[in-house]
């Protein structure tokens, strides 16, 4: 590499870094705990609860349904989820069928009784403050595609670390850490290795992470390409009532998907459906396609299963980035790796920050090297 | 001291160890994706390997 190639990839690195440091700094901060909520929500809670009638008969989705609307009195249905290891069914409301998530309802029942779930305490929520900074920093789908941004620069900062990293190990073996070293060399021998040890790891998070950032994006093109021929013949900007029976249409789409597994519904005029359906989501039986979740559609006022609808590529792609972002796919242990691994991110970012802001003074750059070598001479 | 060794490493010799570690933990994101059981141990194994590349450097140094 000529001098020249070398500086030019340095200004590549230095300014993208800069960038997207900050932002990168408080997504990782951010992102520690979020690894691990499971776990706290599970520490919070302060006793098992237990159905009204465990064992008894479950009541319909439409009578849970009905009880959810009775709760929140002038809302519409946004979302039904069902939790997998107790008899209890969630309800999302909002105001409105396109309510955007700060103004959405999230509450649960019993099926044995049609009775609320008391919801878990969850330390205040400080979870949900530390989930929407992560997610959009509190200002919606520009604070999500400017955090998808920010996401981009890194990757253009892993590539360009990646290439500047041969001429700064020409003279050292894998591993060198010059501790006894001024302060500077040895913050750039760790920036180097703990950069290097975790290319692939925060490649893999920082691309599925820019994904997630367009999951509106990509949800408007999934409704637009694939789901807009069933709204023909259908009164435009009328978003359907849950009219027809919430009950067969489950029954309609299982029967329809058999061997796969009920994961939620989405109402009339939501993000993950039309104006005019209930999207009944199901999902694989194994660990891959459990990620993957394939709707059956059926006209909300009438109950006809318009058929099922296999998601396009770009939406698996959505679907298995967040499994591959939030490292909540393989247990504890996984977590585990994925908070060191964010640790050493972490020290990059600083050590980074620490390198530019501890930079040789001018004059070394006048004479035509970049800063960065003129440390590695000097050893 | 090796590290003031004169003659430069090649690309090959700079790149060895972290192209293994590249394509180790990207096999262990994978693995424990597409199973449970044993394809997560390998993933948990496969991922430890670049925190232990950094363990391993500072007690060396």
């Amino acid at each position: 590499m000529t001098p020249r190639t070398i500086r030019a990839w340095s200004f590549v690195h230095k300014w993208t870094s800069l960038v997207c440091t900050a932002f990168l700094l408080m997504l990782c901060i951010t992102g520690l705990p979020l690894v691990f909520h499971d776990e706290i929500d599970a520490a919070f809670e302060t006793e098992a609860w237990e159905p009204a009638r465990p064992g008894g008969p479950l009541l319909s989705y439409d009578a849970i349904l009905e009880a959810a609307l009775t709760n929140r009195p002038g809302e519409v249905p946004l979302y039904m989820s069902f939790d997998i290891d107790r008899p209890v069914v969630n309800v999302t409301t909002g105001p409105t069928p396109d309510a955007p998530g700060s103004r959405m309802h999230f509450a649960s029942f019993d099926r044995t009784s049609g009775e609320l779930v008391p919801p878990a305490p969850d330390g205040g929520g400080v979870m949900d403050f530390l989930l929407q900074l992560h997610t959009d920093m509190f200002l919606g789908l520009p604070g999500m595609l400017f955090l998808g941004a920010m996401g981009v620069l890194l990757l253009a900062a892993i590539v360009s670390g990646v290439v500047l990293y041969a001429p700064f190990m020409r003279k050292h073996d894998f591993g060198t850490l010059r501790r006894q070293r001024s302060r500077r060399i040895k913050w750039l021998d760790h920036h180097n290795l703990l950069g290097i040890v975790t290319v692939a790891w925060l490649s893999v998070v920082t691309l599925t992470g820019v994904v997630n950032t367009l999951a509106t994006p990509i949800l408007d093109l999934w409704k637009a390409q694939q789901l807009s021929d069933l709204t023909e013949g259908f009164e435009e900007g009328r978003v359907a009532r849950a009219e027809s029976s919430l009950d067969a249409a489950i029954a309609k789409a299982r029967q329809a998907a058999p061997g796969m597994t009920l994961q939620f519904v989405a109402f009339p005029g939501g993000a993950y459906s039309t104006d005019h359906h209930y999207a009944v989501f199901l999902h694989g039986e194994t660990p891959l396609t459990e990620n993957l979740i394939t709707p059956a559609l059926i006209e909300a006022e009438t109950g006809r299963l318009a058929g099922l609808r296999e998601m396009p590529w770009y939406a698996k792609a959505l679907a298995l980035s967040q499994p591959l972002h939030f490292g909540d796919y393989g247990h504890l242990p996984l977590k585990i790796l994925w908070a060191l691994l964010d640790l050493a991110t972490i020290v990059v970012l600083g050590t980074g920050l620490y390198l530019w802001l501890a930079r040789k003074p001018q004059s070394a750059r006048e004479s035509g090297r970049p800063a960065a070598l003129a440390v590695r001479s000097a050893s | 001291m090796n590290r003031y060794r004169a003659a430069p490493r090649s690309l090959r010799q700079v790149f060895a160890v972290p192209l293994a570690l590249f394509l180790v933990s990207l096999f262990g994101l994978i693995a424990a994706l597409v199973g449970n059981g044993m394809w997560d141990a390998a993933g948990w194994i496969a991922l430890s390997l670049p925190v232990a590349a950094i363990i391993r450097a500072r007690r060396r140094s």
